[in-house]
């Protein structure tokens, strides 16, 4: 008879952990920090490690947008236009002094953080960072997905937001607004 | 084959004549002032005569106590002659018109269209004058001395803090 043919575990904590060793990036890579990102992500620093290597090419199907560079006026609505492009769960981080605050730049034309647009959940310093600052970024984002409620089915997530924010989109069949536990 | 001996200030103000207020040497590079209703023929001469072929650029330089207020720059370059020249026009007013150069040089359009959003300078015959780097909607001209520094128009709301 094997060792352990079952274990217990609390449902947050089991899908923290698998939806933190799952993160599927979204590269959108506007700035000289891209440089800095394809270091991180090839074979010397190997985020594949941490389950974050590999880079969806369309935001439907990823979970972690990397906004890597400066973010201009012009460009804002690109970005929020990706943002919301995201399903649910759904994390953000700002690569770079520029993605956080503007960096260096103070004038007409660049956003002063992404933050003032879409939400941001760690934001990694640096001009550009070095790969084992996001590296760490990494690693402290899993910690707090492996530590965050993970509202998956309908009861959880009525009347419950993440901390980062973001609506919860119920999953469950809504008929005229209503949800079906309430009819 | 030999190259063309190097173009000189005093070459051009040859060919010029009174179109030039002033010449100089500049690092190497002929400059030349002159004033705005002179501008179109003397880059069809330059264009013509000495095969500056290549519309470089064209920018602005704002001095905020100066009358008149702004200096436009423009570079050609001269594939024949492997040499450049820079030529200086002031303009005055608060929205100065020069003549465009979109008859002689087709990428003249977008760069005047990029002065025109930086500086506020009109070019008289340009038909599309659109923002190229800025956006509708865009008040005001950023690289004027006067445009506030910490003015942001964004285009996305702001999220609540």
């Amino acid at each position: 008879m094997a060792l352990m043919d079952y274990m217990t575990t609390r449902k947050d904590e089991l899908v923290g952990w698998i939806r933190k060793f799952s993160l599927f990036p979204y590269p959108f890579v506007t700035a000289c920090c891209g440089m800095e990102f394809m270091a991180v992500s090839s074979t010397l620093y190997d985020t594949d490690r941490f389950g974050a290597a590999l880079p969806r090419f369309t935001p439907r199907q990823s979970d972690l947008l990397m906004v890597v560079g400066t973010i201009s006026h012009k460009e804002a609505p690109v970005l929020k236009k990706v943002y919301d492009q995201m399903c649910e769960p759904k994390w953000v981080m700002a690569f770079g002094a520029c993605a956080t605050s503007g960096g260096f730049y103070r004038n007409y034309g660049v956003l002063q953080g992404i933050d003032r647009v879409i939400p941001v959940d760690i934001y990694v310093p640096g001009c550009p960072p070095r790969p084992e600052t996001v590296i760490d970024a990494i690693m402290m984002l899993q910690d707090r997905i492996a530590g965050d409620h993970h509202p998956i089915l309908p009861a959880e997530s009525r009347g419950r937001e993440p901390a980062h924010g973001n609506k919860v989109f119920p999953i469950y069949p809504v008929v005229d607004g209503v949800p079906p536990s309430e009819t | 084959m030999t190259r063309p001996a190097p173009l000189s200030p005093e070459a051009f103000q040859q060919e010029l004549g009174a179109r030039v207020e002033r010449s100089w040497q500049s690092f190497g590079m002929a400059v030349l002032e002159l004033r705005a209703e002179n501008l179109l023929p003397t880059v069809n001469a330059l264009r013509d005569k000495f095969d500056f072929t290549l519309f470089l650029d064209v920018t602005g330089v704002d001095y905020p106590e100066r009358s008149p207020r702004f200096d436009l720059v423009y570079h050609f370059y001269s594939p024949r002659h492997n040499q450049r020249v820079r030529l200086k026009l002031a303009v005055a007013g608060q929205q100065p018109t020069v003549p465009t150069l979109t008859g002689l040089y087709g990428s003249a359009r977008y760069m005047e269209r990029e002065v025109h959003d930086m500086y506020g300078i009109g070019f008289e015959g340009n038909a599309d004058l659109r923002p190229i780097l800025l956006y509708e909607g865009f008040v005001g001209h950023p690289l004027r001395k006067d445009y506030p520094i910490e003015r942001e128009q964004p285009m996305v709301p702001y999220r609540d803090a």
